[in-house]
């Protein structure tokens, strides 16, 4: 299938998300440009929606080898309290996100080995680590909202760079070049077939215990990246609110992004373009100005029918309605020969 | 009669389960029913308990037509199943899993007092003095599927089916529960009995029928038939039916091994064995069913590897530590089980055919699509695997498409040494002939072929050598003028006559 095709019902509900909320908003898709940024509820958009986006590249792979990460949001407070307490701490920037990068690789390693070599399901194997984890995050930043004023760091929260803000590079660039670096190698192959079919694809000779602690891996970076972005946005790491809940917001993505959860073909493209679905309503009801205590009532009924109208059932209705439309109707029983 | 099944048949895309067969069952006796994986033992099981529902053919029980639609149904009708897997509730004691379902109420609440005492009485003409208030799981499984036959006798009452109900008992444990089905016998109950083991198949029923590739081949009286006999029908070879084959015209002795195994084993699994492989010879394992001709290949392959022994070719030893290392050695294995072994459903034919050579170069270095193209074109016209295009998902094919797939994927890394775990089970006779004469072609160009077969016939068709596997062990081996059905069949049933005393002429 053509990366157009396979990304069009997620392209359609996104146009018709905007259409929607341009009604009660009308000026949602507007920007102006002052001082060479942009300025518009769509950057806000892109800026917002990027731990979200970064984290659903790695959710992406993950499940499509018929796992899940539970853990990323925890991570993600993790990272954020090793960057802050390195930056706090005098190391410089560079170093703060090596650190950062290197503590969500070990908590990506720690998940894969789990479930990979241990053998423990996903899901519990993940959960482990999302329960632990703001535990980890606590000790690191003794207890503390640990701030800091490093420009430098900030820098990737609220930075500009070529108009756009600093977030929305960060996951066009992590999510294109994850996308690219699976459609270019074999990676993305042998990260469907272990998810299809794991004891055939070993016996094929594919590593599959590599590639899942890879994937986990990647997770983890994602969500290093995540972390990164909130710590610095806000100046400071809580180690009891960052990326709470957003294990689950990054699944669906994933989901409405069209992959299955029981694994296999996968689009990072769809994923990405699912996360920003989501951060889509959740500005546009802010911004059409209902009482805040219907944001979570209208997004979950949104995401309700969204995903009734990508559902296969619903698709496979719709291609009957269409062909009963024709006539006369194309022969649906041709058969393979048998052999 | 209390149950005659006739004609009955059951279809699956691309294989016929059953192909009108027909079964009779009398009241008060045991029927055993045998035959090889894929035989169409547990679909005419599953027709019985209403799991499935036939194509075609009548089934009457007590001169009423029956249809059931669910065990359930079935299990009103009278028919009760017991499996190899006890399927009670572990955590519920004795008597809730006896009278599950159905508990006595006293002002809508279960009344404890009647539940055991119903209980008592249901295990009392089983000899079985246990505490009914006791958790099932806190007893061996032999008790356990003592309660289950109690429990399915219970229910239904007319028709009892043993699918392999011994199959984790050991002796002294199988002797308890068959004391348990004689007295059911005695009682007027009509038995169905599923077992692998055939000492325990002359030791309690009383007439064996016998299914293969879906037809019925044979039913007897348990007490006219040899064990030869059995495995003949089992298998369908008959001893003095001589069949000249190619291969015993070839000395093989004076070819040189390429391959060497020397005490290659591993504990549980397969005991040591010494097997030297020659360039371009294929190598047939027989034996029946669970008596380790897969778990030599998987052994060889790296896939559950060996714990004593070496393994070697000209130039040293070989690491077969794991798939992946058997693969770098240049072996190659299509499994018997295609469906969770061998194909990656979702994926194309394209995918799917380039996956081990796409393993084997790793992840970095993809193979251009324009190579992949041609290669799967390639093998869809050598192989002729019938598809509308290269791009369909291989689980879309029907079986023996599919084989030829896992085939191509093997072809396409050129591997010194494949080995072909029942290649042409459930395909369709066309392939099947396909099939033997690829692995003909593979050989002559030098390729060494091991071929796994429970079809005597096909074994003796394409194999220049038989190893015979017995109880885990390789027993005999036959090369030259001595692969005949003939030598294979007894070799299979050789230590079995010996211990029944009962020595073909």
């Amino acid at each position: 299938m053509s990366l157009l095709g396979r990304i069009a019902p997620q392209l359609i509900a996104l146009a018709a998300l905007v259409a929607l909320v341009s009604f009660f908003f009308p000026g949602f898709l507007s920007i102006s440009y002052h001082d060479g940024r942009l300025v518009g509820p769509v950057i806000d958009v892109l800026k917002r929606g990027a731990p979200v986006a970064l984290l659903a590249i790695g959710m992406t792979l993950v499940i499509a080898t018929r796992g899940i990460d539970l853990s990323v949001g925890t991570v993600m407070a993790i990272c954020g309290a090793v960057a802050a307490s390195a930056i706090a701490g005098g190391l410089g920037v560079g170093p703060a996100l090596l650190l950062a990068l290197g503590a969500g690789a070990l908590a990506g390693l720690w998940n894969g080995v789990l479930v990979a070599v241990v053998g423990i399901q996903p899901f519990v194997a993940t959960l482990i680590l999302m329960t632990m984890g703001r535990g980890i995050a606590q000790l690191i930043t003794e207890g503390r909202i640990l701030t800091f004023t490093d420009a430098g760091f900030a820098f990737f929260g609220s930075g500009m760079m070529l108009g756009l803000p600093v977030p929305a590079w960060m996951w066009l660039i992590a999510g294109l070049g994850t996308a690219l670096l699976m459609r270019l190698s074999a990676l993305g192959l042998l990260i469907e077939a272990i998810g299809i079919n794991r004891r055939a694809s070993a016996l094929s000779g594919v590593n599959a215990t590599v590639l899942l602690i890879a994937v986990y891996v990647a997770s983890g970076l994602c969500a290093a990246l995540a972390g990164i972005v909130v710590t610095a946005d806000i100046r400071g790491a809580d180690a009891n609110n960052a990326g709470l809940w957003l294990e689950l917001d990054a699944i669906l993505a994933v989901v409405i992004g069209g992959n299955s959860l029981l694994g296999g073909r996968f689009s990072v493209t769809a994923s990405l373009l699912g996360a920003m679905i989501i951060q889509t309503i959740d500005t546009g009801v802010l911004l059409a100005g209902f009482p805040p205590e219907y944001n979570l009532v209208i997004k979950a009924g949104l995401v309700l029918i969204i995903l009734v109208l990508q559902s296969p059932r619903i698709a496979a209705e719709w291609r009957v309605w269409r062909e009963t439309q024709r006539a006369p109707p194309p022969d649906r029983t041709r058969t393979e020969g048998g052999a | 009669m209390v149950l005659s099944i006739r004609s009955l048949t059951k279809s699956f895309p691309g294989t016929r389960a059953l192909d009108a067969v027909d079964f009779d069952l009398a009241a008060g006796e045991v029927h055993a029913l045998l035959g090889e994986n894929g035989a169409g033992k547990s679909t005419l099981i599953k027709c019985l308990t209403g799991a499935y529902r036939r194509d075609g053919g009548e089934m009457v029980l007590d001169g009423q037509h029956i249809d059931p639609r669910s065990t359930v149904e079935a299990q009103d009708l009278g028919i009760g199943t017991v499996y190899q897997e006890v399927n009670l509730l572990p955590n519920l004691t004795v008597a809730q899993n006896l009278i599950f379902g159905r508990e006595p109420r006293r002002f809508g609440l279960i009344d404890a007092a009647t539940t055991r005492r119903a209980a008592r009485e249901m295990l009392a003409r089983y000899g079985l003095k246990i505490d009914v208030d006791r958790d099932l799981g806190s007893y061996s499984v032999a008790i356990q599927q003592i309660i289950a036959i109690a429990r399915a006798v219970a229910l239904s009452g007319k028709v009892l089916i043993l699918d392999e109900p011994t199959a984790s008992l050991d002796a002294r444990e199988v002797e308890m529960v068959f004391d348990v089905v004689r007295g059911l016998r005695a009682d007027g109950l009509g038995i169905v009995f599923v077992s692998h083991f055939l000492d325990q198949v002359f030791d309690l029923s009383d007439r064996v029928t016998v299914l293969r590739n879906g037809r019925k081949i044979v039913t007897a009286a348990t007490a006219d038939l040899s064990r030869v006999a059995l495995i003949e029908h089992m298998l369908g070879r008959e001893l003095e039916d001589e069949v000249e084959t190619q291969s015993a015209e070839e000395p093989d002795a004076d070819r040189p091994a390429f391959l060497r195994f020397e005490g290659y084993g591993r504990s549980g699994v397969v005991a040591p064995f010494d097997l030297g492989i020659a360039q371009g010879e294929v190598v047939g394992l027989a034996g029946l069913l669970g008596s380790g001709r897969t778990e030599t290949a998987e052994m060889i392959f790296g896939v559950r590897p060996a714990q004593t022994g070496s393994a070697r070719d000209m130039d040293g030893p070989l690491k077969l530590s794991s798939p992946a290392a058997a693969i770098a050695e240049g072996f190659g294995f299509a499994p018997e089980d295609r469906k969770t072994d061998g194909i990656v459903a979702d994926l194309s034919i394209r995918e799917n055919i380039i996956l081990a050579l796409q393993a084997r170069r790793g992840w970095a270095r993809p193979i251009g699509r324009a190579e992949q193209n041609r290669l799967a074109e390639d093998y869809i016209r050598r192989l002729d695997i019938r598809t509308t295009s290269r791009e369909k998902p291989v689980g879309e094919l029907s079986g023996g498409n599919q084989q030829k797939v896992v085939l191509a994927r093997w072809l396409a890394m050129n591997p010194r040494f494949l080995i072909l775990d029942e290649p042409t089970r459930g395909i369709d006779v066309g392939a099947h002939a396909e099939i033997l004469r690829l692995i003909h072609e593979l050989t002559e160009a030098g390729m060494a072929v091991m071929v796994i077969s429970s079809e005597i016939d096909e074994l003796v068709a394409v194999a220049d050598r038989v190893i015979v596997l017995r109880d885990r062990s390789h027993v005999a081996e036959l090369t030259g003028p001595r692969v005949t059905g003939d030598e294979i069949m007894r070799a299979i049933a050789s230590e079995a006559t010996d211990r029944r005393g009962q020595v073909p002429a």
